[in-house]
C-alpha cells in the first residue's frame, strides 16, 4: 500500500515540479514572482480539451498544440504586462501578475463557462503490475514525461549557449550584457519555457484528475510555488526536489493522517521551512562580494 | 582616426548630472588612464561607453561608428570588452564557464579554443582552477578571471574599471604588469583608476576627472610631474 501511495505522490509531485520550474526560472531570471503562472496550466488544459474533445484531434496533437499555445501566451504576457514594468517596484509587478491571473481566469470563464468539463485522457498508457502492486498508466506516464523533461532541461541549461545566457542573466544582468547576452530575449525564452512546461503539467494533471474548470490552475499553482520556495527559489534542481517532496508529503498525509488536513500540512511545512531555512533546501546563499 | 572618441558626453542619474560634458579620445594601441577620486564619475563614463547606462547628451564613436543606436549587448561584437568595477564575475559558475561567457558572441570554435589557451598561458592559476566555482577564487584570481573573460571576446579595446581595487600591493603590481602586456600584444586599453601613480606609470596619456568634468589631460609622464596632480592624486604635499 505504502508503495502505491508513494508512487502516486511522486507522480503528483512531478506535476508540481514541472510547474515549480516555471516559477523558479522566471524568478531567477526576471526576479519576479509570476502569480499568473498557475493559470497557464488551466489554459493549457482547456486548449488540449478543445483540440481533442471539441475538434476531435489526436491526443498528441492536442498536447503539441497546447504547448505551442501556452509558450506564445507566456511570451505575450511577459511582453505586454511585465516588460513595461522592468525597474518598477516589486509590488507593482506583483499586483500586475495577480491582475493577469484574474484576467486569464475570467477569459476562461467567459469562453468555457463556470461548470467544469470532463477531460478525457489524451494519452493512454496501460498499467503495470509488479508483484502485488499495480502502477496505474497515468502514474507511469507522468513520472516518465517529467523525468525526460527534467533531464532535457538540465542539459539545456548547463550545456547550451542559451542556457549559459540564462545562468549569466540570473546572476548579474549588467555583466551578462557585457558578455553580449540579449537580456530581453533571455527573459522571453524563460517565459516561453516556463509556460510550455506549465502546459505539459496541465495536461498531465487533467489526465490524472479528469476535469477542468477556470480555477483549476489555482491550487496546483500555489502548491508549486510552495515547492519552489521549499527547494530554494531560483534553483532548478531545488524546484524538482521541492515539487516531488510536496507531492509525496501531500499524498502520504492524505493516506495516513487526514484528507482534510493535507493542504494545511503542506502549508505548515512551508512556514516551518521559511523559519528554519529561508533560502530553501538548495537555495543559494546570498553572494558575498569580495 | 581615434578608436574611441567621446564628445561632450553627459550622463544623469535622475536629476543629478554625474557627467557634465566630457570629451576625450583613445587611439589604437594606447593605454589611456582616466583618474579621479571616488565619485568623480569614472565608472559612469565606462558604463556609458559600454551602454549599461543611457547617455543624456553628446556622442560616443567607436571605430568610426556612432554607438547611440547600438544596444549594450551588441557592443562586444564591435570589439569592446569591459572589466567591470568589483569584477562582477559569475560567482556561481565555474571558471571555465565564465571564460566561455566571455566568448558568448563568437562562433569560431577554433579561435575560441586558441584564445582560451592564450588566457590560460597568461593566467596559469585560472587553468589550474578551471573547474572550480568562480566565487571560491581569491580576490586576485577573480580579477584575473574578469580580465581573462574580457580577453575571450578578442576585444579591440578593454575598458578596465579599478582593476587594483582591494588587492595587496604585490598583486597590484602583478595586475598592472599584465595590463601592460595585454596592451603590448595589441589591445587598446582605457584604464580607470584611483591608484593614479600606478596608472600613470603604464599609461601613454591620461585625463583627470573631477565631479563629472575633465580638469586636466596630457601625457602621463607630464601629469606625473604636475604639481596639482602630485598634490591631489599622488598624495604628495
Ligand atoms: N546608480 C546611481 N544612482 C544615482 N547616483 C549614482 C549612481 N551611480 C553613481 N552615482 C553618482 O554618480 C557620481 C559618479 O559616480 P561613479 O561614476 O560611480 O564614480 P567613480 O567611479 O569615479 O567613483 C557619484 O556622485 C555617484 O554618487
Ligand atoms: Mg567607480
Amino acid at each position: 500500500m505504502f508503495i502505491s501511495y508513494l508512487l502516486s505522490g511522486i507522480s503528483l509531485g512531478a506535476i508540481y515540479a514541472l510547474i515549480a520550474l516555471g516559477y523558479t526560472m522566471v524568478y531567477g531570471i526576471a526576479k519576479m514572482l509570476n502569480f499568473a503562472h498557475g493559470d497557464v496550466i488551466m489554459v493549457g488544459g482547456y486548449i488540449a480539451f478543445t483540440i481533442s474533445v471539441t475538434l476531435g484531434a489526436d491526443g498528441w496533437i492536442a498536447l503539441l498544440g497546447s504547448i505551442i499555445f501556452c509558450t506564445l501566451l507566456g511570451i505575450t504576457i511577459e511582453r505586454v504586462a511585465y516588460k513595461p514594468l522592468r525597474g518598477a517596484s516589486k509590488l507593482s509587478v506583483l499586483i500586475t501578475a495577480i491582475g493577469v491571473s484574474y484576467l486569464l481566469q475570467n477569459v476562461a470563464l467567459l469562453i468555457f463557462g463556470s461548470a467544469s468539463r470532463n477531460f478525457q485522457a489524451l494519452i493512454v498508457v496501460p498499467s503495470v503490475e509488479i508483484g502485488s502492486v499495480t502502477i496505474p498508466g497515468n502514474t507511469i506516464l507522468t513520472i516518465g514525461v517529467s523525468v525526460v523533461i527534467m533531464i532535457v532541461l538540465t542539459l539545456f541549461i548547463n550545456k547550451s549557449s542559451a542556457g549559459s545566457a540564462m545562468l549569466a542573466v540570473s546572476e548579474d544582468k549588467g555583466a551578462a550584457q557585457l558578455m553580449g547576452v540579449n537580456v530581453n530575449k533571455t527573459i522571453s525564452l524563460t517565459f516561453a519555457i516556463g509556460s510550455g512546461l506549465a502546459a505539459v503539467a496541465g495536461i498531465l494533471m487533467c489526465t490524472q484528475y479528469p476535469n477542468i474548470g477556470p480555477y483549476t490552475g489555482q491550487m496546483p499553482g500555489i502548491k508549486a510555488f510552495i515547492a519552489a520556495v521549499f527547494g530554494g527559489i531560483g534553483s532548478i534542481p531545488g524546484a524538482m526536489l521541492g515539487g516531488i517532496a510536496i507531492g509525496v508529503i501531500e499524498n502520504l498525509s492524505k493516506a495516513y493522517i487526514s484528507t482534510q488536513l493535507s493542504d494545511a500540512i503542506t502549508f505548515a511545512i512551508l512556514i516551518i521551512m521559511l523559519l528554519v531555512k529561508p533560502t530553501g533546501i538548495l537555495g543559494k546563499k546570498l553572494n558575498e562580494k569580495v | 582616426m581615434a578608436l574611441l572618441e567621446v564628445k561632450d558626453l553627459e550622463v544623469s542619474y535622475g536629476v543629478i548630472k554625474a557627467i557634465k560634458g566630457i570629451s576625450f579620445e583613445v587611439n589604437r594601441g594606447e593605454i589611456i588612464a582616466l583618474i579621479g577620486a571616488n565619485g568623480a564619475g569614472k565608472t559612469t563614463t565606462l558604463h556609458a561607453i559600454s551602454g549599461l547606462i543611457p547617455i543624456a547628451g553628446g556622442s560616443i564613436e567607436f571605430d568610426g561608428k556612432d554607438l547611440a543606436k547600438v544596444p549594450a549587448h551588441e557592443r562586444v561584437m564591435h570589439g569592446m570588452a569591459q572589466v567591470p568595477e568589483g569584477r562582477r564575475i559569475f560567482s556561481q559558475l565555474s571558471v571555465w564557464k565564465n571564460l566561455m561567457l566571455g566568448a558568448y558572441t563568437r562562433k569560431d570554435k577554433d579561435g575560441i579554443e586558441k584564445d582560451l589557451e592564450e588566457v590560460f598561458h597568461r593566467f596559469p592559476r585560472l587553468k589550474e582552477r578551471r573547474g572550480q566555482i568562480a566565487g571560491t577564487l581569491s580576490g586576485g584570481e577573480q580579477q584575473m578571471l574578469a580580465m581573462g573573460r574580457a580577453l575571450m571576446s578578442k576585444p579591440a579595446i578593454m575598458l578596465m574599471d579599478e582593476p587594483s581595487m582591494g588587492l595587496s600591493p604585490l598583486l597590484v603590481t602583478e595586475i598592472f604588469d599584465i595590463i601592460k602586456s595585454i596592451n603590448e600584444s595589441g589591445t587598446t586599453v582605457l584604464l580607470v583608476e584611483q591608484n593614479a601613480r600606478k596608472a600613470l606609470a603604464i599609461a601613454n596619456r591620461a585625463y583627470v576627472l573631477e565631479t563629472g568634468r575633465i580638469i586636466l589631460s596630457g601625457d602621463a609622464d607630464k601629469l606625473m610631474n604636475d604639481d596639482s596632480v602630485r598634490k591631489a592624486y599622488l598624495g604628495e604635499s
